[in-house]
């Protein structure tokens, strides 16, 4: 690489990282948020709070209840003997379900008649309630299985079996760290570039860089670089801590890894140097790069499928370069896709990157005064 | 009225203490001046009076209170206009003074009076709903005062309020500061580095490396010259080659050009050479005699020498005009420079200079007209051909966060040199512009005049054949401007085209030829004497370049006014 | 009110009104984002791709698989061997296979494993659950239905009624939108203040301000006060959409709701403020800016993953983020009411954290350069 190309790249270095407040912005958080974030994303329930109603004192209701206790799914935190009571639990959230056996339960089951068990349920948080449920039900499923069996009732079993390919046990963190890869790369990114060329406007030494020989090219490469390779370097330490602690499989190659990182490199560093050559001043630039990070997250099939947005919304995520960053990802993470399978994503995020750091190079010289 | 005790005061990072051991009384009534070179610690001092900075050692006391205990009665009291005055620049003029009659809790009733007698004073009365972003330099600078001024202070502290103001708006910043103490009783304390402002004062206190030298009126400071200071009669051609050749003679301290000549400084007990004058000695004479190194720098050596000199023009403006919306910043200016001449560009505030630097750099498009620099449009010739010129634009703007050595690697890798060249044109700039002990500082915790020669001695790193100064020196202490100068005539000697602005008045004698600006349009064009000319008036037989210009500019300006 | 906190506050006005950044802030993002995130994000999922294999139609397993299209849920395509479905499967064409096995019909009423093979992709570990809910919904409606066929009923020993309050149709949106006004809102209060100081620094208008007699904290409520009513104006217009674009109906008052968003906003304005005091410079004042508003926010503040189900370390780290707070809140009172056992324990620590943030910057603010 030319001399001045690689100049241009060690001062965009140097004003980076000689602050010691923005070298250790740079380094610390994304590690950090990693490993917390690792922990906290999750849709998996654990020690889900619950209060037990139980009007009945026959053996079937505590060998039902005693299922419960028995998982690590749920937590029970009281017992309660009236509607009002369970009522204020919910409530202040300190119980997310009440289990509410009525007085004739044993004595329906030897009967062999169905007893009724309610589950109330604070629905604030939809999805917790609706995991909470199914969660709920599996358990009380189980219980039937044996009762049934041991007490000679014969009917279907009412339970399938359900196999889930790549993820056996359904662990949320397999699917949820890999997001986060893409999430911590795309904000180290956006943080390296997005305000690059609006501080050096604002400075007035954006116009001592024109008058030099560089050609916008050659500015645009010295720009992005440090962007590539912050993110190439963090990108790397945040798969070890991926791989190493957090024990996801890494089953697909490197190579469709990496290359997959590169083209998406490219692309969000094309956006943040776009916005931040379209900025006149480092606050526009700021928010340039959160009107673009924000939707990029949410619309990216991190934490919600993209398949269950509305048509028009998918259409715009078409946009969106994490979207195509989190299937490489998840793909070469859970499936063990290589760089063949993978082309489709490649492709557009390649398109991306050169379509955006065009339209910075051209802004460089011909953003209005 | 202000006393420092044996006040000492350190920055962390900075290698020596930015004032040591300083004690001072400044007596009621009256302008006292601050001078001293760059890095003197004019700023500190005036920042240490306000009480934004607390002495490590020693004491201040203003007005009777320690600005340790009651800094907040001493800004009660005291006006106080920092070096960049912190307009701001998206609120109007008349929303900048309502803010500070707000924070000066000047009451309500006395507020139409007041702003009649400060917008008179400024005369920025019809510009009341202008934003203060759209003034020019020396209208800032008036709008700043006037706002420090909203409620009349008994200690006014101000730092450099005339840098970057042209020579009409300076005559008229000194014109209120002068009325303020006469009239109002105000006590000034300000810094500057025109040292002719030094007429202005009635005292005058000397700063060197954080010492004070002197405080003393300022004829006090010259009297020891009198007899050694002499004028060389010269022409206009012969001006700058006599001048060094007399900057080397043994017996000489200074040698200045000068509208009629070249001034003369002579050591103790030096002879004058044949054919000087005797001459009064000015503040000047007396600031350089006084800090001059003993040593003085070696002379820079002459740059390579460009393509055989020729007469061709190498920057050639023809009608060229920029508008900006309805504004027209630039309106059908026309200029040719030959090679190895300095052409100055000169003019009011607002005249459109930077504009015109701007547009010749190839960082702003023009809106009619043409222009070639040596032979292209810089907008769209290849990039090679910007490696041929040098660039100083009028704000500091080099990076920051960047030690001074690492601004120069960059500049000179972003120019191209490479190996043992670049090395050697690295340890040359940092020699030559006397930065080598700040090698180390991030650029932006330079002073003033630092920043300048770093600028400059990026922008000559490659050895340009063209060199587009944009009020290089302004701020720069008249010692480094001297150096300054002597390197540009050096550089023109061999064959380096230089395009400069400046508001030092006498700086434009150094040049071969020069245009004058104003309101987007050439005024007059040729020598400095041809200029000088044009305002020779039967009171004013001798004008100086500052008449002329004032002169000048006031009869367009006036023009203007009637005929609109 | 003194006259030289009403001349700071009408400058800093001025200055919105100038820049339309700081309008653009206030109120475009939340109207941007609030679009996108309610129309755009659900976790409802519906009409997902599903392969059938069927080995040999039946009457039973006709209905059985009319049992799923008639279903919102899937999105039905047959295979005409669990090979083909096997491999569509591989190439993401669909997320699950149904495979009615040759002897469904014989043994599909008999004890014993279902002649049924269900398979799914696991990767979206929470999509994925949600889709074998669904799957053993319709096993179980077909199961009653042969059952009624038959004459009979189908009888399990325990029958699961749940009741879901609040929010008894599980509209993911309903929950989602509240949370979503509290992360909107921490990126305003941050970025509305990120920089308001800094740009000060930078441009040299602090040292003018500080030689005269104003006062450290007139400086700062001259900066609080007037983002702080930009900031309930972008509130108001995001509880304005909630209700009446989103139909998210608000059970608690709006007093409460407002006096809580008020509560959250000075502690967020507080956390720009600080950001801005220590880093003095735009650029790095931005930089952390981006780091530790959105991120923090949009994962810890319990807004899409619930906080009980964290690691204990986890649950105390989220106790820093002020979202949390309010997203607890925010839920409650849309959803449930005034559940006063939510609302005063969380705004008492929005209280503590409002007041520790101005705190630390009127502790850090001096009126000096050095």
């Amino acid at each position: 690489m030319p001399a001045r190309i690689w100049a241009l790249t060690v001062k965009e270095f140097l004003a980076l990282l000689r602050d010691k407040v923005s070298r250790m912005a740079l380094i610390v958080p994304p590690i950090l948020q990693l490993v917390v974030f690792g922990y906290a994303a999750s849709f998996d329930l654990n020690h889900v709070p619950y209060a037990i109603y139980n009007e009945d004192s026959g053996a079937a209701a505590r060998n039902f209840l005693a299922r419960f206790a028995g998982t690590s799914i749920f937590r029970p935190v009281a017992e309660v003997n009236s509607d009002a009571q369970a009522a204020r639990l919910l409530e202040s959230r300190d119980a997310l379900l009440v289990l509410h056996l009525g007085p004739h339960f044993t004595r329906d089951l030897l009967l062999h008649r169905s007893a009724p068990v309610q589950v109330i349920i604070d629905g604030r948080n939809s999805n917790t309630a609706g995991i909470a449920l199914n969660y709920v039900s599996a358990v009380v499923q189980g219980f039937n299985e044996q009762w049934a069996a041991d007490h000679g009732w014969d009917h279907p079993p009412a339970l399938l079996k359900i196999r889930a390919w790549y993820n056996p046990n359904l662990l949320s963190r397999w699917f949820i760290v890999p997001g986060i890869v893409g999430l911590l790369t795309l904000v180290v990114a956006m943080v390296v570039t997005s305000l690059s060329v609006a501080r050096e406007r604002e400075a007035g030494t954006f116009d001592q860089l024109l008058v030099t020989p560089y050609r916008p090219l050659e500015i645009l490469i010295g720009k992005a670089l440090p962007g590539l390779i912050v993110g190439l370097l963090e990108g790397t330490g945040i798969v070890l801590i991926a791989v190493l602690w957090f024990h996801v499989p890494l089953l697909g190659s490197l190579a469709a890894l990496y290359l997959g990182l590169i083209f998406f490199l490219m692309s969000a560093v094309g956006v943040g140097l776009m916005i931040s050559a379209a900025a006149a001043t480092q606050q526009q630039g700021l928010l340039g790069a959160f009107l673009f990070l924000v939707p990029a997250v949410i619309l990216s099939g991190f934490a919600t499928p993209i398949a269950n947005m509305p048509p028009a919304v998918q259409y715009l995520t078409y946009l969106n370069p994490m979207r195509y960053f989190l299937v490489i990802l998840r793909g070469v993470f859970l499936e063990g896709d290589g760089v063949s399978l993978l082309w489709s994503q490649y492709l557009p995020l390649a398109a991306i990157g050169l379509l955006t750091m065009a339209t910075a190079a051209w802004l460089f010289r011909h953003r209005l005064y | 009225m202000l006393v420092f005790e044996d006040v000492t005061k350190r920055f962390s990072g900075a290698a020596g203490p930015a004032l040591e051991g300083l004690s001072l009384t400044l007596e009621p009534g009256g302008i006292v001046g601050l001078f001293g070179p760059d890095g003197a610690g004019k700023t500190t001092l005036l920042r240490l009076a306000a009480g934004l900075l607390r002495p490590d050692a020693g004491r201040v006391v203003v007005l009777g209170h320690d600005t340790r205990r009651e800094a907040a009665a001493v800004q009660g009291a005291i006006g106080y206009m920092p070096q960049h005055f912190g307009l701001y620049e998206d609120l109007t003029v008349q929303e900048n003074l309502d803010l500070y009659a707000d924070l000066q809790s000047l009451p309500h009733p006395e507020r139409p009076q007041r702003y009649a007698e400060l917008l008179r004073l400024t005369a920025l009365g019809p510009f009341g709903a202008r934003l203060a972003g759209q003034l020019s330099g020396g209208m800032k600078q008036k709008l700043g005062l006037a706002c420090t001024l909203v409620r009349p202070p008994r200690l006014l502290l101000l730092d450099e309020p005339t840098v970057g103001v042209d020579p009409v708006s300076r005559r008229e910043l000194w014109a209120i500061i002068e009325r303020l103490v006469r009239e109002g009783g105000t006590t000034v304390l300000v810094s500057t580095a025109y040292l002719d402002e030094a007429q202005h004062c009635r005292e005058v206190v000397l700063l060197r490396e954080g010492r004070l030298i002197g405080q003393h009126r300022s004829a006090v400071f010259t009297a020891p010259l009198a007899g050694r200071v002499y004028m060389v009669p010269a022409g206009e051609g012969e001006r700058r080659a006599l001048q060094r050749s007399l900057e080397g003679a043994p017996d000489v301290l200074d040698a200045l050009i000068q509208a009629e000549g070249v001034r003369l400084v002579l050591k103790e007990g030096g002879a004058p050479p044949v054919g000087a004058q005797p001459a009064a000695p000015r503040f000047e004479d007396a600031f350089v005699a006084l800090l001059k190194p003993a040593a003085a720098g070696a002379l820079p050596a002459a740059p390579r020498a460009v393509d055989p000199p020729s007469d061709g023009e190498v920057i050639r403006v023809q009608d060229l005009g920029r508008r900006f919306g309805s504004f027209a910043a630039v309106k059908g200016v026309s200029f040719a420079v030959r090679r190895g001449e300095v052409f100055g560009l000169l003019g009011a505030n607002g005249a459109g200079k930077t504009t015109t630097f701007r547009m010749l750099c190839g960082l702003l498009p023009p809106s009619s007209g043409s222009l070639s620099v040596a032979g292209v449009d810089l907008r769209s010739a290849p990039a090679q051909a910007r490696g041929r010129i040098g660039y100083v634009s009028q704000k500091f703007s080099l990076y920051g966060n960047l030690s001074v050595e690492q601004n120069l690697a960059f500049f000179a890798a972003a120019y191209g040199l490479t190996g043992a060249r670049r090395k050697e044109r690295l340890s040359r700039a940092l020699c030559e512009f006397e930065l080598t002990p700040y090698r180390c500082v991030d650029a932006a915790d330079l002073p003033l005049g630092y920043k300048q020669r770093l600028a400059l001695a990026g922008a000559l790193m490659h050895e340009p054949d063209i060199l587009f100064l944009d009020e290089p020196t302004s701020g720069v202490d008249p010692l480094a401007r001297r150096e300054f100068w002597q390197r540009i005539n050096a550089f023109a000697a061999a064959g380096v085209t230089v395009l400069i602005t400046t508001h030092f008045m006498e700086e434009a004698e150094y040049c071969d030829r020069l245009v004058l600006m104003s309101l987007g349009e050439v005024l007059a064009a040729g020598t400095p004497a041809q200029i000088r000319a044009r305002a020779v008036r039967d009171d004013l037989p001798h004008p100086s370049m500052e008449d002329a210009f004032v002169e000048l500019i006031e009869q367009h300006e006036a023009g203007l006014r009637s005929a609109a | 009110m003194n006259t030289r906190l009403v001349g700071l506050m009408r400058k800093e006005v001025l200055q919105i009104v100038r820049d339309p950044s700081a309008i653009a802030i206030a109120f475009v993002l939340p109207v941007v984002l609030l679009l996108i995130f309610g129309y755009g994000v659900s976790l409802d999922a519906k009409h997902v791709p599903v392969g059938v294999v069927v080995d040999a139609p039946t009457p039973q397993t006709q209905a059985f698989v009319a049992g799923m299209r008639e279903s919102p849920y899937f999105d039905v395509r047959e295979y005409g061997g669990i090979a083909a479905a096997r491999e569509a499967m591989q190439e993401r064409r669909i997320n699950g296979i149904v495979w009615l096995r040759g002897d469904f019909s014989r043994r599909a009423l008999t004890a014993g494993d279902a002649p049924v093979g269900v398979a799914v992709n696991g990767v979206d570990a929470n999509d994925a659950r949600i889709l074998e809910g669904y799957v053993q919904g319709v096993w179980v409606q077909w199961l009653a239905r042969e059952a009624r066929l038959r004459g009979g009923r189908l009888a399990l020993p325990v029958e699961l009624q749940s009741r879901i309050w609040y929010n008894p149709a599980l509209r993911s949106r309903d929950y989602l939108v509240p949370g979503l006004i509290a992360v909107v809102m921490t990126l305003i209060g941050a970025l509305l203040t990120a920089l308001v100081v800094a740009r000060e620094w930078e441009r040299g208008t602090y040292e003018a301000l500080m030689a005269t007699p104003v006062s450290m904290r007139e400086i700062l409520l001259g900066k609080v006060l007037p983002y702080f009513v930009l900031g309930m104006g972008g509130m108001a217009l995001s509880v304005a959409m909630a209700l009446w674009l989103f139909h998210v109906p608000l059970r608690g008052s709006a007093l409460v709701l407002f006096g809580s968003a008020a509560l959250f906003l000075l502690a967020a304005l507080g956390m720009g403020l600080l950001i801005s005091t220590a880093a003095k410079s735009q650029f790095v004042a931005g930089l952390i800016a981006i780091i530790v508003t959105f991120l923090p926010a949009f994962i810890l503040s319990g807004f899409i993953f619930d906080i009980r189900s964290m690691p204990e370390p986890i649950q105390v780290i989220t106790h820093v983020i002020a979202a949390r707070y309010f997203v607890a809140i925010l839920q409650t009172v849309f959803l449930a009411g005034n559940v006063w056992s939510v609302i005063l324990p969380n705004g008492a620590a929005l209280l503590v954290m409002a007041l520790f943030f101005l705190g630390i910057v009127a502790r850090l603010s001096r009126k000096r350069l050095d």
